[in-house]
């Protein structure tokens, strides 16, 4: 088999198209590479599904922990706590569990019933966690830069009679995002690297349909030579970092376009690794 | 463990609860918590030190030490942690044994052949013959210091930015007063930079709580494992038969790490607090305005 048709039967492997088999002997390099490249898809999937779903229950959630209200306040709080407070890993195993849980007929509601049974698979329940806990970190994140808003800004809105929503949209919003943005980045980079605990923590691969790592793992326990499957997991890795810190930095420079050059925040990295 | 439990079957209610959680298999669980302690109590001190050797040699005015150092901060932070963790343990392991392999086999070859990993049976770690203790001792040896060399990295990176933060006129004075460069480190750079490492580091040390169900995925017979295999259903087969209840026991783990996070703020601020005591910056005048 040449490199080429390695690529046409494996590319989308993970994704169930192309060579249902995975290679069991004379492993190369080239089907490494294609395989765990097609893995990289589903890191994807969930990076960005979760990133762009929780960044508005994230904003919700740390408006709400800024209410003065407790009755808003504290779910926020209690929430915040929980999602940061404990491993992701053990939050895959617990909704693993619980998802299981539901009953396996589906749920009737008003009459229609609700199938259950894709909720335990990983595209779905697995996102489900990503999305609460990156929700929760950014969260965090946002109501930081809330807290940082400069005095004077709020102040000299309410002067020109700026209240309410109108406040919130033309004043608080921007100057949140932009302080918020740098470390937002390193949330989005780290929850790119979560991604991999995925399908080694209680969601098992659908038809051997697994991310980068799972199929690295497929490798090095085949092959028992963890030299070549790992650091070809690393460099993707490092592909996808410096992807999204370049996407990032776009955003980033255009939160500070008002801005001289010389107060623009810039990005840093911030080690936020495991969760 | 009590004479009451010798018929489990026979008993129901209170007493069968207190049976089946105090069955052989519970007080292994029970234990696996400790083994995660000692994980957090071994790794902690060794990823310091890592770390401080690390900072300490970036900062090297030789420029290979320097880049050895930077390199090592640096190599963690694009690459998730996991992908480390199921390298090093197998390459820690492959390296080991084909040391040894070279030192102790009659004629060694080189050990990657084909689809396996051979060394002659006397230079495997542990021997074959002997007991799984010594397999889980050395599992766990391993473990650590994989944790140790990832969050070693992790903590050059905190020490490095925090010897960077020490006020340069401090450092140029004690020069002017005569001291080493030596001197200067030791007396001067070393105990001022603390105050600037204890937020990175409390959060260092957050995440490396967070990371210790890993040891899981390290094969290490730890607490997710034992929540696994007691919370599975048990048939009728079994001493004390019950459906799954996987979902109570990861429950049970939750709790006790948003316990262990919760206390280790708590502790982590009044440290802080007292590192702050007296010190020439903002923390510090929060402090003594609070006092006043």
């Amino acid at each position: 088999m040449t490199c080429w048709e390695t690529v046409q039967a494996y590319a989308f492997r993970s994704l169930g198209f192309g060579e249902n088999l995975l290679p069991r002997s004379d492993f190369t390099l080239c089907q490494q590479i294609t395989l765990i490249g097609s893995g990289m898809l589903w890191n994807i999937y969930f990076g960005v599904l979760a990133l762009a779903f929780g960044f508005f229950l994230a904003v919700a959630v740390a408006l709400a922990k800024s209410s003065p209200r407790a009755l808003v306040r504290k779910p926020a709080e209690w929430f915040v706590f929980l999602f940061r407070g404990s491993p992701l890993f053990i939050q895959f195993f617990l909704a693993y569990e619980a998802l299981q849980m539901l009953p396996k007929a589906g749920i009737n509601i008003l009459g229609i019933t609700v199938e259950t049974a894709w909720t335990t698979r990983a595209w779905a329940g697995a996102l489900l966690v990503l999305f609460l806990n990156t929700s929760a970190y950014a969260a965090e994140i946002f109501h930081g830069a809330l807290k940082s808003i400069p005095k004077g800004d709020l102040e000299a809105a309410e002067a020109y009679g700026i209240t309410g929503w109108q406040k919130f949209r033309r004043i608080q919003w921007p100057t949140m995002l932009r302080l918020a943005w740098p470390a937002y980045t390193n949330e989005a980079i780290f929850l790119f690297h979560a991604t991999t605990l995925v399908f080694f923590s209680g969601f098992p691969a659908f038809r051997q349909m697994g991310d980068a790592l799972y199929y690295a793992n497929y490798f090095a326990d085949k092959t028992f030579n963890p030299f070549v499957p790992y650091p070809i997991v690393a460099v993707y890795f490092i592909l996808l970092t410096l992807l999204v810190t370049w996407i990032f930095a776009v955003v980033n420079r255009r939160l500070n376009r008002h801005l001289p050059s010389n107060v623009k925040s810039r990005i840093r990295l911030r080690p936020q690794l495991i969760r | 463990m009590f004479a009451s439990c010798a018929d489990p079957k026979s008993i129901e209610g209170l007493t069968w609860a207190m049976c089946y959680l105090t069955s052989g298999k519970h007080l292994d669980f029970y234990w696996s918590f400790l083994t995660v302690l000692l994980l957090l109590a071994l790794t902690a001190p060794a990823a310091l030190a890592m770390g401080f050797a690390g900072a300490t040699a970036a900062r090297s005015r030789l420029l290979p030490v320097s880049l050895l150092g930077k390199g090592y901060a640096a190599i963690v932070r694009g690459v998730p942690d996991i992908v480390f963790f199921l390298f090093f343990v197998i390459a820690l392991d492959q390296g080991l044994e084909y040391l040894k392999s070279l030192a102790v086999c009659e004629n060694p070859v080189w050990p990657w052949q084909g689809l396996e990993f051979r060394v002659c049976p006397e230079a495997k770690i542990p021997l074959g013959k002997s007991s799984a203790f010594w397999h889980q001792a050395y599992g766990f040896a391993l473990a650590v210091f994989t944790f140790a060399l990832v969050f070693g990295a992790f903590a050059a990176n905190v020490l490095y930015g925090a010897m960077n933060a020490v006020p340069r006129a401090q450092l140029e004075t004690a020069e002017a007063y005569g001291m080493s460069h030596g001197q200067v480190f030791r007396r001067i750079l070393v105990p001022q930079m603390w105050v600037y490492a204890l937020p990175g580091l409390s959060n260092l040390w957050m995440i490396l709580i967070k990371a210790t169900p890993l040891l899981f995925l390290l094969g290490v017979k730890d607490i997710v494992y034992w929540a696994r295999e007691l919370g599975g259903s048990k048939t009728q087969a079994y001493e004390y038969p019950h459906p799954d209840w996987r979902l109570w026991y990861f429950l049970g783990l939750l709790v006790f790490y948003l316990l262990f996070t919760k206390v280790s703020e708590i502790v982590l601020a009044r440290i802080s607090a007292r590192l702050n005591h007296g010190q020439a910056t903002a923390g510090g005048e929060a402090l003594r305005k609070a006092a006043a």
